[in-house]
């Protein structure tokens, strides 16, 4: 006998016997391909990463420099009133022709590059994003384990904590700890605004984790793992955690795209990144009184903050698909009404 | 139920206090009040140190100041002995007699946007499940998470420049080209033949017939200033009103119920008699008078249906009330209208009516159709930026309700006995899918009232909002915390609400005693 996997052509020996074993998929791989066959998120997915080569490699990052010839330090006399010189029309359609120019986004007041301030904007709204999402991650899947798997007083503590964050909307606690940052810190940088926010955003995700893990903790293998002698620990995360991963990454996913437009506004607040470091939620409330005349100062960053919170949340879309094809649920009586047309 | 309900109140207000706590804790942190007194060069700097520490008792330990707070706090509970104290602001004013303004423009804003956005979602989001996979389906899809990943600080700015300031200049000239009536009409027209669906051959009429009656209107309006001198006049007052009851009765009883249907051409009667009988009096109407006459409207629909009789007489009753209220704000509504050449004549409006920042006029005259207007063209933006994004979020748990819903057993069973589509959508699966979303409107309240702060920094709107930026910019404690009891009460009630509704709604949830 040998061993084939799913979808291949099954050898036969001469009596028309089957000789093979057909390898079933694995769970993994089912979920991977049914991410892969959502065109709508695997597009999604190819915006973002484009996006993120496109901020990296423009002005670097760490220190290591990039191919754009300008940074969002350098000061500069506004070339033609600051006027952007990105063209996007070809010329038989009458434009100038598809080319970058000197400024693509054109200049601020003082003549800063604004491609440069945009993509710095972008960079730190990415940063905040995946350091939020990784601590919601971890601290949410950490503690909606214990509450989940030991229930009694830790579920207590913990549902009480969430009830807390759930009185105070987190917009005005990120806003007043910003103002003690700014206070006492000199300002929130990028790093700390991203841990401070990701100390407040993982309640949500932790009561999802509890109420997968109040389930799965009565199922028949867990008993088994327990009575084979597994600790507390081997259980929660070796046994039960690989079957609520689905919610972990959905859920982790969906407040990502919400921390983005959570840290945009502390910053459009005042209460986040701070001048001069660069934010986009900070530029545009910098530009907002330009608008009738430089529109294009509040246009980027503003489309930016788009293109990213979008492209996430279709990301994540496509990922709670895939993990849960239950919820793409179809109405029996339409798609009968569909095959007999 | 008696001990679920105290249970769950006890445990309310122990939150409240541990967050309140919090609060004033981490707003002793973000600031000393003092702080603008130290640079000063004023001779009588001391003086003035001494006096809002005085004012705001700084010399007592944050900790222990909070409890001071709380004693005060506390007295708001004493009911009409006005004994109310939450502290002085910076400035020496109470903090207590400047909450009611605040709170009015923020509730206003907040409801408005919340009953906007729950009418208009659940509508799309019903309709959207009900035509999964079609391209009505993909575009409502595409375009709700568009505005789910829309910063409402940008969208408040591009609408101010865009609907504000455009439309503004656009009442200079009222004069609709041709180019936009074409695009106009033709974008509706399409939207009809989303909601509508059906065979091609529908498509094509419902598109022809809403394109033209589209087009028309505009031309309509065009041609005759309508936006300067604006109204719906008796005929459209017809109309309109004999489609509210057709719709209704259609959609709450079914054409077949005769007697729903009697019910609301009763009130569409009703409602032309009292558009010709009520000018006079609504003309001189104080904001009591029209309570008064709403109330009295749901009553009249009450009644019309009780007496209509018929073996369904409750279903007749709603029927009529619903009608009823609905015509009757198509009189208000006209009447409103009808005050808007006077409204843009105003020196203090100068033609140019929607505004872009602040929550009112300041010294406006007229009466209360002038302030109605005038709340109405400071409301519409923020509403409509707060407006945007909930009417995404609900548009998203409605259509997965009612997948959900439809996908259930009791849904094929009503269809396999025969039950008419309308009924099985309306009354097996609408009313459950509702049950759900009840509980996310409501413990979605507190997140809108959060945002709002963006909102009204952007409109520069006098709400709760603005208080706690002031207050927490300054930093001046006290404005802060009254803006955070305020919010915390709004929200655990909202909270507390929606549990007791789910559990009112849905028999399967059990309240533990």
């Amino acid at each position: 006998m040998t061993i084939i996997n799913e979808g291949e052509p099954r050898p036969v020996d001469e009596e028309g016997v089957v000789t093979s074993i057909t390898l079933g998929k694995s769970q993994g791989r089912l979920i991977l391909e049914r991410f892969l066959h959502n065109w709508v998120a695997m597009t999604s997915l190819g915006i973002f990463l484009a996006v993120i080569i496109l901020s990296v490699t423009s002005i670097g990052a760490f220190g290591i420099p990039g191919w754009w010839k300008y940074r969002y330090t350098d000061l500069a006399t506004p070339l033609n009133g600051g006027a952007p010189t990105l063209s996007l029309i070809p010329t038989w359609l009458g434009g100038d022709g598809i080319h970058l120019g000197e400024h693509p986004f054109g200049q601020t007041l003082i003549g800063i590059d604004y491609f440069s301030m945009t993509m710095r904007g972008v960079q730190n709204s990415l940063i905040v994003m995946f350091i939020i999402g990784a601590l919601v991650a971890v601290i949410g899947t950490v503690v909606g384990a214990v509450a989940g798997y030991y229930r009694g007083w830790v579920e207590s503590v913990l549902m009480r904590f969430t009830d807390l964050v759930i009185v105070i909307p987190v917009i005005v606690l990120g806003a007043v700890v910003g103002k003690i940052a700014s206070e006492h810190f000199k300002g929130l940088g990028v790093l700390g605004l991203s841990l401070v926010l990701g100390l407040f955003l993982w309640t949500g995700l932790a009561r999802l984790v509890r109420g997968e893990f109040l389930t799965l903790r009565e199922r028949e293998y867990v008993d088994a793992a327990r009575v084979s002698g597994a600790r507390d620990a081997r259980i929660m995360f070796r046994h039960i955690l690989p079957n609520a991963v689905g919610v972990v990454i959905v859920a982790t996913t969906l407040i990502m795209a919400a921390a983005i437009l959570l840290e945009t506004g502390l910053s459009y607040l005042g209460f986040g990144i701070r001048s001069p470091d660069v934010s986009l939620g900070l530029i545009i409330s910098q530009n907002q009184t330009a608008f009738g005349t430089r529109p294009y100062l509040f246009l980027w960053p503003g489309v930016f903050i788009v293109i990213i919170a979008l492209t996430v949340n279709f990301i994540g879309d496509g990922l709670r698909d895939a993990f849960d094809p239950r919820q793409r649920k179809f109405v029996a009586s339409r798609m009968k009404e569909r095959d007999e047309k | 139920m008696v001990t679920f309900i105290a249970r769950r109140l006890i445990v309310s207000v122990l939150l409240l206090l541990g967050a309140a706590f919090i609060m004033y804790q981490l707003t002793a942190l973000a600031g000393d009040p003092l702080e603008e007194f130290y640079q000063s060069r004023l001779p009588n700097r001391d003086q003035l140190i001494a006096a809002r520490t005085e004012a705001l008792q700084l010399n007592v330990p944050a900790p222990l100041r909070f409890f001071l707070w709380l004693g005060g706090a506390a007295k708001c509970l004493i009911p009409f002995a006005n004994t109310c104290d939450l502290g002085l602001t910076a400035q020496g004013q109470k903090v207590i007699d400047l909450l009611p303004m605040a709170m009015g423009s923020t509730l206003q804003l907040v409801t408005a946007a919340t009953v906007l956005a729950i009418v208009v979602g659940i509508t799309f989001g019903i309709v959207s499940a009900l035509r999964q996979y079609t391209t009505f389906d993909f575009v409502m899809t595409f375009v709700s998470f568009l505005l789910y990943s829309l910063p409402s600080f940008w969208v408040g700015i591009l609408l101010k420049e865009f609907v504000a300031i455009r439309f503004n200049d656009f009442l200079g000239d009222p004069e609709l080209g041709p180019v936009w009536i074409t695009v106009i009409a033709v974008v509706i027209g399409l939207l009809w033949v989303g909601l509508v669906g059906g065979e091609w051959r529908r498509r094509v009429s419902v598109f022809i017939v809403s394109t033209l009656a589209t087009a028309a209107v505009l031309v309509y309006f065009s041609l005759t200033d309508w936006f300067l001198h604006p109204s719906i006049g008796p005929v459209f007052l017809l109309i309109m009103s004999a489609g509210i009851g057709l719709v209704l009765s259609t959609l709450m009883a079914g054409l077949r119920n005769r007697r729903a249907l009697l019910t609301a051409g009763i009130q569409v009667v009703i409602t032309m008699i009292c558009y010709f009988a009520l000018q006079s009096l609504l003309d001189i109407s104080s904001i009591y008078t029209l309570l008064i006459l709403g109330l009295i409207t749901v009553v009249v629909g009450l009644a019309t249906g009780y007496f209509v009789g018929g073996p369904d007489r409750g279903l007749n009753m709603r029927v009529g009330a619903f009608t009823a209220v609905l015509s009757a704000s198509l009189i208000l509504v006209d009447r409103l209208m009808q005050s808007w050449p006077q409204y843009l004549g105003e020196s203090a409006i100068n033609g140019r009516p929607i505004a872009t920042v602040g929550s009112q006029t300041p010294n406006l005259g007229g009466d209360i159709w002038i302030h109605g207007i005038d709340s109405f063209t400071h409301l519409l933006l923020p509403t409509l930026t707060l407006m945007l994004i909930g009417f995404a979020g609900y548009t998203r748990y409605s259509r997965a309700g009612m997948l959900d819903v439809l996908n259930q057993d009791y849904i094929r069973t009503a269809r396999a006995k025969g039950m008419p589509e309308r009924v099985v959508i309306v009354r097996h699966a609408f009313r459950n899918s509702l049950i759900p979303i009840a509980t996310i409107v409501a413990s979605d309240f507190g997140a809108l009232l959060g945002g709002a702060i963006i909102t009204e920094q952007v409109f520069a709107f006098s709400g709760m909002g603005a208080l706690f930026q002031r207050g927490i910019s300054l930093p001046d404690p006290n404005p802060v915390m009254g803006y955070f009891v305020v919010i915390a009460v709004m929200v655990i009630v909202f909270n507390f609400i929606a549990d007791m509704t789910y559990s009112a709604l849905d028999p399967r949830v059990r309240t533990r005693g």
